[in-house]
């Protein structure tokens, strides 16, 4: 049997187990020596993104197509029908995700070696990065409910104990108990509906409860702690208020993951709305006295409303921020509000009969979107780390006439910027389009909102821009140098990356964002993949 | 209604520890509401388990009693595991804190100018 | 944290070596009665607790350093997913296993002859395959985790005092 086609069948196990072994293998590596030990975790990470590469090309090849891993058996259900085997079930959508899992994780793993080179107890500090990625991972390809969960949590674990790494600091520890905090709670939301629905079908199989699901009282219920337990941990407005601190107070090649989970997190709340309760919110109808109210119009008003409301606060509060990081943080509280309000103009349209295609085009702004996202807010993290690395300065008030002596990270900023702001040569510009066109279609006044929204955030940073890196040079940032190598490497990799997906939208949107889109929408797919397999 | 004592006991369980991390200002006192929201999705997961009339899932021959479902408890277990992983962090960040601030005081704490 | 008195010492020394026995019991039999990996290793980590609480943690850390415990808890971690990392391996070993990640490899061959009984009692400790060994993987990282956590915490709560 040729390695290579083993490697694609065992993929979806290899791609979580290959950074967990390679977390634990990183204390006895670094007792070695540290140089070892940071080539070593960058080829974990490498070698993890060519098997996502690999599993990605196997997807793409043939329209449709879902992967899946039954872990230490071959059916993913036993004689007598109960489907208790772990399954990975990676189809369009997953694939998609960890897509954007590997280009954060090759970025960060490459940009740490330079950034974190002053500080100690780097041995852990990696053991926990490698935790993070592979629970992200997890998270995205895992098709069974309560392996979700788990993945959640370790990477909740992981991320709080990274985000306070820096134990001098009082208010990075705060940032960090913030955040465990809310997104233990929000992780025990999550479990206590998997219960609910355990209880009720006696499935945790995504699949399987799809198939089995009959939307009563008890599953609205359900719906209702699954969404609310994964908008803590995707930091949608309500719940927001650990985003900005964690966010600002983490190392950046550290927050630079934690967008991808907080993309992760988006991700589950996509599934569990799409594919798990997908089949019934279009033929349910739900009686309120005389008038009977479409369910997904229901839920996806509530969740255009709650689209604005992170948009709206996310600019404002980015406005009068005076601190560099916390800024950018706000800034990605409102690129998140952009995404779910495709999603939301998505839901109250994608499953009628007359109305379909603004749906479809919605959804394709939204997952676009969250591509676009995390490598934007990414770079501009990214820049904003390496701004402290130089001058150890985050407030935009300290900072200043920095152009003169960074120019790559000046550049690097530049296309954060614009990508962000939705300029037109950008990424940003090419997924905001698609979302103001559907919104439009759907409301007016959600696409005019959206755009002022998006004009205010240019406005921000154009400030940002001004403050930190023109004016005359201060005397206080004479010796301050370019940034080393290996951080340079990681920005340009996601400026690249940016500029290409800004040049060539079409491309990206027909190969990579429309399997993801199908995917959504095609759920009985997805459920015939695993219950035809009887 | 006494099979309905422990979901009783389990919205109780929730709902005082959803209760002491909102409206608690004592970083102790919000771990031990996340504990207690913890017991009681745990309990939840325990009582779904149980059949009346079942004795423990524990695989003899030549027996036919009922046996309790035994999938809620290994997901009990692996709920108890992380519960203890997030309870030891938590805990250790909270002697961070104290060292830093010498407080325990949620409304104290982070509000530095830096 | 300091020690405690004479007759707490003495009832630990006494009470300790039960303790550790009852948890590597629970590790060993975790494929044939309620308990496993994690149950064991926190009940022997409770009897290490014991140990620190009588007779302090200035004592305890002059005899176990907490690098050690991170090395054995990294070797628990890796014994685990490499055993689970088998069940792929044992493809290209012996043709006739046709197996996936975190497949019981050990169990229904008659080449290795180590738990590869099916169980038809609780006195068979014989039986399922892989499951005893992951047991033995996760007690140790189990015993070596819950230990370094609660000594490195009762070390940082004496340098408080001491200040």
């Amino acid at each position: 049997m040729n390695i290579i086609d083993d490697i694609i069948l065992h993929s979806p196990a290899l791609i979580v187990a290959i950074p967990l072994l390679g977390a634990f293998l990183t204390p006895l590596v670094s007792k070695i020596n540290d140089k070892l030990r940071n080539i070593f975790v960058i080829f974990i990470v490498l070698f993890t993104s060519a098997i996502v590469l690999l599993l990605a090309n196997d997807i793409y090849l043939v329209c449709g197509k879902i992967h899946t891993y039954v872990f230490g058996g071959n059916a993913p259900i036993t004689e007598g029908g109960f489907a208790i085997r772990i399954l990975f079930e990676v189809d369009g959508l997953n694939i998609f995700m960890a897509l954007i899992a590997t280009i954060l994780a090759i970025a960060g793993v490459i940009y740490s070696w330079a950034f974190m080179k002053e500080n100690t107890g780097l041995d852990k500090y990696y053991t926990l990065y490698l935790l993070m990625i592979a629970g992200m991972y997890g998270m995205i390809l895992t098709g069974d409910m309560f392996n979700f969960f788990v993945f959640l949590e370790i990477t909740s674990i992981a991320s709080c104990a990274l985000i306070a790494f820096w134990t001098n600091k009082g208010k990075a520890i705060d940032a960090g108990f913030k955040y465990i905090v809310v997104s233990a709670t929000g992780a025990l939301f999550v479990l206590f509906a998997i219960a609910i629905l355990y209880g009720q079908y006696n499935a945790l199989n995504m699949a399987v409860l799809a198939s089995k699901i009959q939307f009563s009282f008890l599953d609205k219920i359900a719906l209702v702690i699954l969404i609310s337990g994964l908008a803590m941990k995707a930091g949608i407005v309500p719940m927001h208020m650990w985003l900005p601190d964690a966010y600002g107070r983490a190392p950046a090649s550290v927050t630079l993951i934690l967008v991808g989970v907080t993309q992760a997190s988006l991700y589950g709340a996509l599934r569990m709305i799409f594919t798990l309760y997908g089949g019934k919110l279009t033929t349910t109808m739900n009686q309120i006295g005389d008038v009977s109210i479409d369910l997904n119009l229901v839920l996806g008003i509530f969740i255009v409303g709650l689209a604005l409301l992170t948009i709206f606060i996310g600019v404002l509060m980015a406005l009068k921020e005076n601190n560099f990081k916390r800024m950018i943080a706000f800034a990605a509280v409102a690129e998140i509000g952009y995404m779910i309000l495709a999603i939301g103009a998505a839901l109250t349209t994608v499953f009628s009969t007359n109305d379909a295609g603004t749906g479809m085009m919605a959804l394709k702004g939204g997952v676009f979107h969250i591509l676009n996202d995390a490598l934007d807010v990414g770079l501009l993290f990214l820049v904003a780390g390496a701004i402290y690395y130089a001058t150890k300065e985050t407030s935009l008030n300290q900072l200043g006439g920095l152009a003169r002596n960074m120019k790559y990270t000046t550049i690097f900023f530049l296309i954060g910027l614009l990508a962000v702001s939705g300029m037109p040569p950008m990424n940003g510009f090419a997924s905001k389009l698609i979302i103001y066109e559907s919104t439009y279609q759907v409301n007016p006044i959600l696409s005019i909102i959206a755009i002022l929204c998006s004009i205010l955030l240019l406005a921000v940073f154009v400030k940002v821009f001004h403050s930190a890196f023109l004016g005359p040079k201060l005397p206080k940032f004479d010796n301050v140098k370019e940034v080393p190598k290996s951080m340079l490497l990681a920005m340009g990799i996601i400026a690249t990356i940016i500029i290409f997906i800004g040049l060539f939208p079409d491309m990206v949107v027909n190969y990579i964002v429309q399997p993801a889109v199908n995917a959504l929408t095609n759920n009985s797919n997805y459920i015939s993949n695993v219950i035809g397999g009887i | 209604m006494i099979y309905n004592i422990p979901y009783i006991a389990v919205a109780a369980l929730i709902l005082i520890g959803l209760y002491a991390v909102i409206f608690k200002r004592n970083l102790i006192k919000i771990v031990i509401g996340i504990t207690l929201i913890e017991n009681g999705v745990n309990l939840f997961l325990i009582t779904l388990a149980f059949r009346e009339g079942s004795i423990a899932p524990i695989y003899r021959e030549g027996q036919n009693q009922i046996m309790s479902l035994p999938v809620p408890h290994a997901l009990t277990l692996t709920s108890i595991v992380i519960g203890v992983a997030v309870l030891a962090l938590m805990l250790s960040l909270i002697i961070h804190l104290y060292r830093h601030y010498n407080t325990l005081d949620a409304h104290k704490i982070g509000r530095e100018q830096e | 944290m300091s020690g405690m008195s004479r007759i707490v010492k003495t009832i630990t020394n006494v009470a300790f070596p039960i303790v550790l026995i009852y948890g590597l019991y629970v590790i060993a039999h975790g494929h044939l009665t309620p308990g496993g990996g994690f149950q064991g290793g926190a009940v022997v980590a409770s009897g290490l607790a014991m140990l620190l609480v009588a007779y302090g943690s200035i004592w305890v850390i002059g005899k176990v350093k907490e690098k050690q415990l991170s090395i054995l808890e990294s070797i628990g971690a890796i014994g685990f997913i490499g055993l689970a990392f088998l069940g792929i391996l044992m493809v290209f070993i012996y043709s006739s296993f046709q197996g996936n990640f975190f497949n019981n490899f050990l169990i229904n061959q008659n080449e290795i002859p180590l738990f590869n009984e099916i169980g038809a009692g609780l006195a068979n400790i014989n039986t399922a395959g892989v499951i005893p060994l992951m047991n033995f993987a996760v007690g140790l990282k189990v015993i070596a985790g819950l230990f370094a956590i609660v000594l490195v915490m009762a070390y940082a709560t004496r340098i408080k005092e001491g200040k």
